[in-house]
């Protein structure tokens, strides 16, 4: 059993979740609320990585991850370092590649919210912060569940985009399900068995959790 | 408890604009006072609404309430919904569906420490009747219910304004009639004016001490419902109002005295002729109510004032009373009346009949060199 895969893994799914959650909640509110010529085309960049094969998407990343990029040499201009096979390249390439993954149920969960609830929280005089933060977080936390547990079950299971851009690096780039294929290519079915086995059981656990919370509702809508 | 409530002040509405939503509206409404914006679907009456309640931005205009500026297009001056302290019962209520009643109440109270937010909320729900009910979730009240705690959180801010808009729309007869008696008991203890947009003309007139009727976002009339009925200013406004004995006809002189001519007759008018000149065309109007049937055979009230020959065009009995149309040789145009159904039948009224009525003087309202009534336009 590779702990430290499982490590990098976890980490790896924890972050992408904690950067991608406000992300989501602003683009999500902001594509399900505003009017505006491009939202279509917005929405479509969003849903790309979606359908993008993750090998195709990777191959992008790391392209644009080199420092002869204009991505990249700024990235290693501002701190001194690249972005392929390192820790914070996968933690990048995995923002990415989850972005519709936080930001589509966050977005259909405030898509159901009706205008005139907004309204009603200002005419009663709380402000739009307020407002979002008593009457609209409540209502689309279901959304904002799911938005998690996709994302960090998608992490947790990404292989493509985290192999062209990470490699597999010990302790840095090498996560769990990386690890699993690096041992059925040597061979050792036992030990990829019980990495899988243990991946599932992560999961389950997470999607479990994750879905409990979101069933703990005593109201439902009018 | 209604000492509590925001000290009294006028609203006055003045809004203009060209689009995307026409309007050019002007009104007001006094502390105290039930203003009902009456006009069909897509007449402003919710833009209107939603503008006094700073959701709505007109490109120019007025709104005042008590002194003080909440819209001054000229000055760029719009104070948020938050800064106007409005009470709004939105037509489907928009009740916050993750809190209980009380929860809903206490939101519109968060300037009060907490304590004192739920026990006023509280003695809120008891003021509607929803004692009891605290703890329910929006889901689980009835239509009623649900409206009395939107009227409840609307009115816990302390609002200078109550803006209602279609707020009996939504629930079954026998309720809307409970919640419109509550809501009428209501205003004898809320000196703050009260704005109801409504399509229903009957609540309307019923709850309203004044009506103001919108087409096309543009304010036509204001006043007391009876003085509308009777009185429209203007052809649109009667139809607005649902009402329909609109006919022309030209001021002649006959024997030293003005009448009104109307195909073969000449009409006493009991006022509004002398002013106006011999040769002028009018649009006039009749209520139905001063429409007198003449019995057959036996003499009735007013025989002798206006009586016309005519046949009955239609007859439709609703329920004990019985709408009555009648047709004449010389206008397309048909008067209609009611009359108590068994009293159309003791008069053996049928289609096709001659009966007399007597068109009464005091009635008959002049609307002047007015544009007359399109269906008599297009029929020459």
């Amino acid at each position: 059993m590779d702990w430290t895969a499982l490590s990098v893994s976890l980490r790896l799914a924890v972050f992408t979740c904690l950067l991608l959650l406000p992300v989501g909640l602003w683009l999500g509110r902001a594509l399900a609320t505003a009017r505006f010529r491009g939202k279509p085309l917005c929405e479509a960049l969003v849903a790309l990585p979606l359908v993008m094969p993750p090998t195709v998407l990777g191959f992008y990343l790391m392209q644009a991850f080199g420092t002869e990029a204009p991505f990249g040499g700024l990235w290693a201009r501002l701190f001194g370092s690249g972005l392929n096979f390192t820790f914070t390249g996968i933690l990048i390439a995995s923002l990415v590649a989850n972005l519709p993954f936080a930001v589509q149920p966050i977005q259909r969960a405030f898509e159901t919210v009706p205008a005139n609830l907004r309204e009603a929280a200002w005419c009663s005089g709380l402000s739009p912060w307020q407002t979002f933060l008593r009457i609209e977080l409540p209502l689309v936390w279901p959304g904002i569940i799911s938005a998690l547990a996709l994302t960090f079950a998608h992490t947790l299971g990404e292989f493509g985009v985290i192999l062209m851009v990470g490699g597999a690096i010990d302790g840095e780039t090498r996560t769990l399900a990386i690890a699993i294929y690096d041992r059925v290519q040597a061979f050792d079915e036992t030990g990829a068995g019980i990495m899988s086995a243990m991946l599932l059981l992560v999961s389950f656990l997470t999607i479990g959790v994750v879905y409990g919370l979101a069933g703990r509702r005593r109201w439902r809508r009018v | 408890m209604s000492e509590r409530i925001a000290s009294p002040g006028r609203l006055t509405v003045s809004l203009h604009q060209a689009g995307p939503i026409p309007l050019a509206a002007d009104f007001h409404c006094e502390a105290g006072e039930l203003l009902a914006l009456v006009g069909p679907s897509g007449s402003g009456k919710t833009t209107l609404l939603r503008a006094i309640a700073g959701l709505y931005r007109p490109a120019g205009g007025r709104i005042d309430c008590g002194g003080e500026a909440w819209f001054d297009a000229a000055r760029r001056l719009s104070l948020p919904p938050q800064g106007r302290r409005v009470g709004l019962v939105f037509q489907d209520y928009a009740l916050f569906p993750h809190l209980t009643a009380l929860g809903n109440v206490m939101v519109a109270l968060d300037h009060l420490p907490p304590r004192e937010r739920r026990r006023q909320a509280t003695a809120w729900l008891e003021r509607v009747h929803l004692a009891g009910l605290e703890a329910r979730h929006p889901a689980r009240l009835s239509g009623g219910q649900r409206q009395r705690v939107a009227l409840a959180r609307a009115l816990a801010r302390q609002p200078r304004v109550l803006l209602l808009d279609e707020p009996f729309s939504a629930v079954d007869q026998v309720t809307r009639r409970r919640l419109q008696r509550e809501l009428a008991m209501l205003r004898e203890q809320i000196r703050i004016p009260i704005v109801l947009v409504t399509h229903d003309l009957d609540e309307a007139a019923a709850l309203a001490d004044r009506l103001c009727v919108l087409h096309g976002g543009r304010s036509l009339q204001a006043g007391p419902p009876d003085a509308l009925f009777r009185r429209p200013v203007s052809a649109e406004v009667a139809r607005v109002l649902d009402r329909h004995n609109l006919f022309a006809g030209e001021v002649v002189e006959e024997g030293g005295e003005r009448r009104l001519a109307w195909g073969p007759w000449r009409l006493e008018v009991a006022a509004g002729l002398e002013s106006l000149p011999v040769g002028e065309r009018v649009t006039w109007y009749l209520p139905p109510s001063d429409v007198v049937l003449h019995r057959r055979g036996r003499p009735s009230r007013g025989e002798r004032e206006n009586p016309v020959r005519a046949r009955v065009d239609s007859l439709v009995v609703l329920g004990g009373v019985t709408s009555v149309a009648l047709a004449f040789e010389h206008t397309e145009r048909t008067l209609g009346f009611e009359i108590a159904t068994h009293a159309a039948r003791r008069n053996g009224l049928a289609r096709g009949e001659e009966v007399q009525v007597s068109l009464l003087a005091a009635g008959i309202h002049l609307m002047g060199a007015e544009t007359p009534p399109a269906t008599t336009r297009t029929t020459g």
